[in-house]
């Protein structure tokens, strides 16, 4: 019995030869980055560069971590009035070859319900959840509250 | 001699031409070919009339920021991008400033007071530059506020609520005369400049 289910593992392994390569994603994170947060009660936010260094296009349709209950990709964006606001930004495309940024301002990772504070010095597991189901799981360093950028 | 049923043509087309020429103005004034208006202007300092509280629990108005120059922001400490972004900004410039933060007043007015109080104020720019004033107050005070700024606010719903918000810096000449605003994503160079320029006599 055990052979068979081997067999037809191997069967379909085989049939799709992509699959062999599945620790190959074709995906680079530059420049993690979350600010601390002050207490639990306030959302985080966290930013990147992703870069699609494959082949194929890639869709990002979310994050998880541990640190959030409801993390989130967001995007902000300011009207004629100058008046900002955030909204889902719903499955992101990103083209062989191209690269996501998430800084301040545009898109961000927004961490809302925190499960603990994020502490200056500390960094966490956050997993980039990608439509093929090929995730990429980076660390992220906590910088300052007052951070603008990766470097500070 | 020209019969009445060309009279009534031409009746007909002036009217015509007449409606198409109407539809075109207000297409280019009022319709979708107008260009954006421009925001309204503040009112000058001097003609605000609200009140609010510092990060010290200090009574304050706007006609106390006459006599320096000012930034004015609006914003809320449960802001996650725009905001901690913001205020980062505007202690880089001041850090940045040749003659002194003290030559300045930097103030940020929430829009969000049911969650920030006094001491959430205090504690929140006390993760940025020490010059940096945060003013809060009731509803009715904050609403006065955004008015006399032209700005606007937009609760959002739920307990995790956002707040849409004007989020461009008010710069002021130490008259209290509106000078201009730095938007969101104006770069440091060019901010730097524009508040070097409030500084100038
Ligand atoms: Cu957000």
């Amino acid at each position: 019995m055990k052979r068979h289910f081997f067999a037809l593992f191997l069967a379909i392994a085989a049939s799709f030869p992509s699959l062999a390569l599945a620790d190959q994603p074709g995906i680079t994170v530059e420049q993690p980055w979350s600010r601390a947060s002050i207490g639990d009660s306030r959302p985080g936010a966290a930013y990147l560069v992703v870069q699609n260094t494959g082949t194929e296009i890639r869709v990002l349709t979310g994050v998880e971590t541990d640190m959030a209950m409801m993390p989130q990709i967001h995007r902000t964006t300011t009207d004629a009035n100058g008046v900002s606001q955030m909204a889902p930004a719903g499955e992101i495309e990103i083209l062989a070859g191209e690269s996501l940024t998430l800084a301040p301002g545009g898109l961000h990772i927004m961490l809302m319900r925190l499960n603990q504070p994020l502490v200056e010095g500390e960094s966490y597991a956050l997993t980039l959840v990608f439509k093929n189901g090929h995730n990429v799981d980076i660390s992220v360093p906590i910088l300052g509250v007052a951070a603008r950028g990766p470097e500070n | 001699m020209i019969s009445r049923r060309t009279v009534a043509g031409y009746l007909a087309g002036s009217v015509a031409l007449a409606g198409v020429v109407l539809a075109i103005g207000w297409w280019q004034v009022d319709g979708p070919g107008a260009a954006p208006a421009a925001p309204l202007r503040p009112l000058p300092l001097s003609e605000m009339s609200f009140s609010m509280q510092d990060q010290n629990g200090a009574e304050v108005s706007p006609g106390g920021l006459i006599g320096k120059p000012s930034l004015v922001f609006f914003g809320y400490t449960f802001c996650p991008d725009v905001c901690p972004t913001t205020l980062s900004d505007i202690s880089t410039w001041l850090t940045e400033l040749d003659a002194g933060a003290e030559q300045l007043n930097a103030v940020f007015i929430t829009v969000d007071p049911a969650r920030d109080t006094v001491a959430a104020i205090a504690q929140y720019i006390g993760y940025f530059h020490p010059a940096l004033q945060g003013w809060t107050g009731s509803k009715a005070e904050t609403d006065h506020a955004v008015a006399d700024f032209r700005a606007s606010y937009t609760l959002g719903e739920g307990p995790d609520y956002a707040v849409d918000h004007t989020s461009g810096v008010f710069l002021f000449q130490a008259d209290g005369r509106f000078a201009g605003v730095i938007d969101l994503h104006e770069d440091r160079a060019q901010a730097v400049a524009k508040v070097e320029r409030l500084l100038q006599p």
